[in-house]
């Protein structure tokens, strides 16, 4: 293995670590349990969201209404509970069939009717950023909100539901470990041995790379693909199910930067390993990987508004890292 | 007999270690249609780039009218009067603009064009340019709207605009219907008549038939015949096109024994004769037949990629219909499809992971593919089949072609088939990779039926105990490979009996 090799392989992981190390010596209480546990809940959400996208990048699609997708669910779910005094219960599946459906619709569009991935999930994107606002007139939904028709919403979120966004686990320490990133978690090692292990997940990934040699060897190529999209919008809506448990209303002004966010871990995912392809580790590390840059320079008193700037400039290194000094991302 | 308009003299041209064309020489007389033929990677498509200015020439000389013609683009090649119709109809249009537009869209570049964009000359050149050739199609058709052969039409009409001396049709009926196709002859006739040199290159032996003046037949990157007098030798053409290297091979040609695979009065296109075929245990039969007859569309029809128009098909006694790939993988038909890169490897797999792509599904315990059966299988092959490699995971850019496609194969051959069929399966692969291939098909025949189409007659004539031949999308011959009768052959390659069967 040359250097250059190695570089490709371990130079993201070994630039994570170099950053933990950093971040360490330079702040107080960065390398603390409730620090780790503070940015894993940070990026519990894009998380979530970028392992659902990753399941489209790698069939050679893309789904751009991940973001809308969760803040629907989220909308869907305080609808549910406050306005039509359901349980937790009925707003948790109400969302999964959201997240079905949508990825059903996507998949449809994108099989069937040969729309481009990218054109026919941004139309499914301002669609529902549209449709979630219709049912409350574009108000935000909370107890005690008034309706359209002058009636007063007394439905209230449900203490099950809120535990989603709220409630810790113990683990070592007492009540440290957030619901979100046991979800999160749990995804990230389904979604992985599921795109690693099963054939499922190989069969993905070959007609990502050619769906002509995909079909020839037997492969139902149409079904993978909605099959893709129907998994990224279920992610996308159980993202959407903590953002309302985390919040506890449904805020129409949240959730703006999910989809950028969650593509970009997605993406800087590549660079992970070398893989210089979509994989839900390399998905994982690259959520992280923002989390902790986000949170160390937080420690460091760096402005919010660099924010977005340090984000981007990392999607850029990591997409040198995948194309520029990988051979593989070269056709 | 007046000078050539248009001449190539040794002609050279090589992409890296690759020599494609090893000292062309070919010349082009006015008012005659010269047909070259040449079977894939014979380096037609090469020779056409440099004479339309796409590629520069490593050596030789090109002449026009006795004067040095060496373009250094595409347009410079159109200025100076070559002309080329290439054989992607849809690059020869622009498909989002009208057919006025599209008529005179040569003068919307190079120095002479105006900035602004004036519709009304627009039409008036385009109804010049329509009416010299006497195109009849509305002008202000969007080009979307037009049938491939209008298209054409357009785009030949296009460069005839510039009063060419010489016109190149690259395999320009291979989309069209006959209907179609008819329409262009007549085109070709017209211009012949008005004394353009026409360079048309086909493999479609009725295109020729109804066309050449000559034909000049291109192997290997050399010119391999030239044949001027007629009646024109066909079978002669076809013969240098495909080489006279044939030499028998040691085959002791085996008869099959139970039918494994039959098919009866099968039609695979439109206003082709049905025809009927049987294949026994153990036997191995090649398709042979030119570019274009049909050898694809039966390979796929038989795995269940498209639908056979009529007729009916049966495997070890039942009724076979698949209605997908995955069907006829479970029915135990495999196909080894042609062109490897596009349509057989996944290049972002490794080897093992390439070879395991179709049995996933067998192999797997709960859906979980373990990775152990799979390297196993992979060694295995790799040993079986002789695969050059370093280890079971090498990338499969890292293997030559022959390799690739020996990986091909053993992707197939690690389970068990009742009808295996390779389409072009020698294609890009060296020698000794071909004879271990075809040793490996012959060794392990037993027990199943195995079809391999090609268009090389020495590879049927290696590795095959019975040899069809195909034209026209039919069967149009059958030889047992033990003392072919090679001048019945080609002829049928032909397509010479035809004409007593239609």
């Amino acid at each position: 293995m040359t250097l250059r090799d190695f570089a490709i392989r371990y130079g993201f992981l070994a630039l994570l670590v170099g950053l933990v190390i950093f971040f360490s010596l330079a702040t107080d209480g960065f390398a603390s349990p409730q620090a780790a546990v503070f940015i894993f809940q940070s990026v519990a959400i894009t998380g979530v969201l970028a392992l659902g996208v990753t399941a489209t990048l790698v069939v050679g699609g893309f789904d751009l209404s991940i973001g809308s997708v969760a803040t629907t669910a989220m909308m869907a779910a305080a609808y549910v509970m406050v306005i039509m005094e359901q349980n937790a219960f009925v707003a948790v599946v109400t969302c999964l069939v959201i997240g079905v459906v949508v990825g059903l619709i996507n998949g449809y569009l994108i099989v069937y009717m040969r729309v481009p991935d990218l054109l026919a999930t941004l139309g499914m994107m301002f669609l529902l950023v549209g449709l979630q606002r219709i049912p409350t007139e574009g108000r935000s939904i909370a107890t005690g909100m008034t309706l359209p028709d002058g009636s007063t919403a007394n439905g209230t979120f449900s203490a099950g539901f809120l535990a989603l966004g709220r409630h810790r686990f113990d683990f070592f320490l007492p009540n440290l470990i957030p619901v979100s990133v046991v979800v999160l978690l749990v995804l990230a090692v389904l979604i992985w041995f599921f795109l690693e292990y099963t054939r499922f997940g190989r069969m993905m990934y070959a007609v990502g790379s050619n769906p002509k040699a995909a079909e020839l060897a037997g492969a139902p190529v149409k079904a993978y693909k909605i099959w893709a999209y129907v998994i990224s919008g279920v992610f996308a809506s159980i993202g959407g199910i903590l953002l309302a448990a985390r919040l506890g209303r449904g805020d129409i002004a949240s959730g703006n930067n999910l989809l950028l966010d969650s593509v970009a871990a997605a993406l800087i995912g590549f660079a992970v390993l070398g893989a210089a392809k979509p994989n839900a580790f390399g998905t994982a590390v690259g959520a992280l990987f923002v989390g902790i840059l986000l949170q160390g320079l937080t420690m460091m008193n760096a402005p919010y508004y660099t924010q977005d700037f340090v984000k981007g400039a990392v999607l850029v290194v990591a997409l040198v890292f995948t194309f520029a000094l990988s051979n593989k991302g070269r056709t | 007999m007046a000078d050539p308009v248009f001449r190539i003299a040794d002609l050279r041209k090589s992409f890296g270690p690759t020599q494609v064309l090893d000292g062309v020489s070919l010349e082009l007389n006015a008012g005659e249609v010269t047909v070259l033929m040449g079977a894939n990677g014979a380096g037609k498509s090469t020779l056409v780039r440099i004479v339309s200015g796409v590629y520069d020439r490593d050596g030789g000389t090109i002449t026009l009218d006795g004067k040095n013609f060496s373009p250094a683009s595409p347009a410079d090649a159109i200025r100076a009067g070559v002309v080329t119709v290439h054989q992607n109809i849809n690059d020869g249009v622009v498909v989002a603009l009208d057919v006025a537009t599209n008529l005179t869209l040569d003068r919307l570049n190079g120095s002479g064009a105006r900035l602004f964009f004036n519709p009304r000359s627009v039409r008036r050149q385009a109804r010049e340019v329509a009416a010299r050739m006497g195109l009849e199609v509305d002008l202000n058709a969007e080009i979307s709207a037009l049938s491939l052969a209008d298209r054409q039409m357009v785009a030949i009409a296009r460069a005839m605009a510039h009063e060419p001396k010489v016109l190149i049709l690259d395999e320009p009926t291979s989309s069209l219907s006959s209907a179609e196709a008819n329409r262009l002859f007549e085109v070709v006739d017209r211009l012949r008549e008005r004394g353009v040199a026409i360079l048309y290159i086909s493999h479609r032996m009725s295109d020729i038939r109804r066309l050449a003046d000559r034909i000049v037949t291109l192997r290997d990157g050399r010119i391999t015949g030239t044949f001027n007098s007629k009646p024109l030798d066909y079978e002669g053409a076809v013969n240098a096109m495909l080489g006279q290297t044939i030499h028998r091979a040691e085959i002791a040609a085996r008869d099959g024994a139970h039918t494994i695979f039959s098919a009866e009065h099968l039609r695979i296109a439109d206003h082709a004769r049905p025809f009927s075929l049987g294949l026994g245990d153990g036997e191995i039969v090649a398709i042979t037949g030119l570019v274009g007859v049909g050898k694809t569309a039966l390979a796929e029809t038989l795995f269940g990629v498209r639908a056979p128009l009529g007729g009916m098909m049966n495997l070890n006694g039942n009724a076979y219909a698949p209605q997908s790939t995955a069907e006829a993988i479970k029915a135990g038909v495999f196909l080894v499809a042609k062109d490897r890169a596009e349509s057989g490897i996944i290049k972002d797999f490794n080897l093992y992971e390439n070879l395991s792509l179709p049995f996933l599904d067998r192999i797997s315990r709960l859906s979980v593919v373990p990775r152990r059966t799979e390297r196993a299988v992979a060694r295995e092959a790799i040993s079986e089949l002789g695969i050059v490699c370093r280890t079971e995971r090498d990338d499969m850019a890292t293997l030559s072609g022959g390799n690739q496609q020996k990986v091909m194969v053993a992707r197939w051959m690690s389970q068990p088939a009742s009808l295996f069929i390779l389409d072009e399966p020698f294609q890009g692969v060296d020698i000794a990779a071909r004879r271990d291939i075809a040793n490996k098909l012959r060794e392990s025949a037993r027990g199943r039926a195995t079809l391999i189409f090609v268009t090389e007659l020495d590879e049927a004539l290696e590795t095959a105990d019975r040899i069809l031949v195909m034209s026209e999308h039919t069967i149009v011959g059958e030889h047992r490979n033990a003392d072919v009768d090679i001048d019945r052959l080609l002829a049928e390659i032909a397509g010479q009996n035809l004409k007593g069967a239609a």
